[in-house]
């Protein structure tokens, strides 16, 4: 089993089994479609992405932008923003979030049914942008949740966050169902929840999640 | 056509049965199977748009807006019969008068009578 297309132009499913890519375009035109269950999974899954109605700041601007005909988000199978994390796939974290937003934020992402996926957008989103060095803005949502794409950009244009789509749909038909590979929802193991933390009297408690991240240390000579 | 005319209306219930307990039985297989069930307090806690749930669900509503609901509806019907009886008023027989004129004093009896026991004073 391939995980990266080897022929030109699309196809439907990458190559399932021992049967080569050539051949199963061959087969393709002929009227016969080869797949796996864990490709029609993915590809089911990757298709229709919905993503939680959620905006922090002017990042969202550009993701509604992203939603309407000009861009058409609709195109990626993704234009269903619920109001309710009950039934969201992707949480699209876009804006600032601030110490005061995060504990909700968190919370929001706890309360997501898996398999559950996070776009972190913008600078602010992903190290806190412009905003890094305030007293009251989170310095990267990956400090409390994890992130499946990071769209850089200040803000990011819709086509930007269509692109972070797409790649989020390729992580999405390249993860296994079984195996030590399966895909993180899949796994008994993992954890479904990550703490909440709390406001503190200057900061929030604890200020990151320590199994999610680690601060980078600046190597210093002696 | 076949002796049994209704015997599709079998057909719909099978399929209607069949369908959602398909659906039930892949769903539970896939649980049961590949993906583990993983509740927790936060995952099953009220959503609230990212808040803690503060206080209880189960409020306490006063029944006594219904008499208001029921009085409203005393001008309801009334502007509703009003309206074309003034529009038609001058082409009118002394009969429709009459009966017009009952109809309102029915209503209006009404809302006495709740004003008069005292209905319209918000307890």
């Amino acid at each position: 089993m391939s995980d990266t297309p080897t022929t030109p132009g699309y196809t439907p499913f990458p190559a399932a089994g021992n049967i080569s890519d050539a051949e199963r375009e061959d087969l393709r035109r002929h009227g016969i479609l080869l797949t796996s269950l864990e490709e029609l999974y993915g590809w089911g899954r990757s298709n229709s992405i919905w993503p939680l109605q959620f905006g922090l700041a002017c990042c969202a601007i550009e993701m509604i932008a992203a939603a309407t005909a000009r861009f058409d988000i609709a195109r990626f199978g993704a234009e269903i923003f619920r109001p309710s994390p009950r039934q969201a796939d992707l949480m699209i974290v876009s804006g600032t979030v601030t110490k005061k937003m995060a504990p909700q934020v968190v919370r929001l992402w706890n309360q997501m049914p898996e398999p559950k996926y996070c776009i972190a957008m913008g600078a602010c989103a992903i190290s806190g942008g412009p905003f890094k060095q305030g007293y009251n803005v989170l310095k990267g949502i990956d400090r409390f949740i994890p992130v499946d794409i990071y769209i850089p950009g200040c803000p990011p244009r819709p086509e930007a966050l269509l692109h972070g789509l797409t790649q989020l749909q390729e992580k999405i038909r390249a993860e296994r169902v079984s195996g030590p590979q399966a895909a993180r929802h899949l796994q008994p193991d993992t954890a479904s929840e990550f703490p909440v933390p709390d406001y503190g009297a200057h900061d929030l408690q604890p200020p990151s999640n320590p199994k999610l991240f680690t601060a980078p240390v600046l190597p210093r000579k002696a | 056509m076949s002796d049994q005319p209704h015997a599709f209306l079998a057909l719909f219930l099978g399929v209607a049965l069949a369908f959602p307990l398909l659906m039930l039985a892949v769903a539970w297989l896939w649980v049961r199977f590949f993906q583990p069930a993983k509740p927790g307090p936060r995952k099953n806690a009220t959503y609230e748009c990212g808040l803690e749930s503060t206080g209880d669900s189960w409020i306490q509503f006063k029944a006594h807006y219904y008499l208001y609901a029921i009085l409203f509806l005393i001008f309801d019907v009334e502007v509703l019969f009003l309206l074309p009886f003034a529009v038609a008023f001058t082409g009118l027989s002394a009969g429709a008068l009459f009966a017009m004129l009952a109809f309102i004093l029915l209503l209006a009896e009404g809302l006495v009578w709740a004003w008069h026991r005292g209905h319209l004073e918000w307890k």
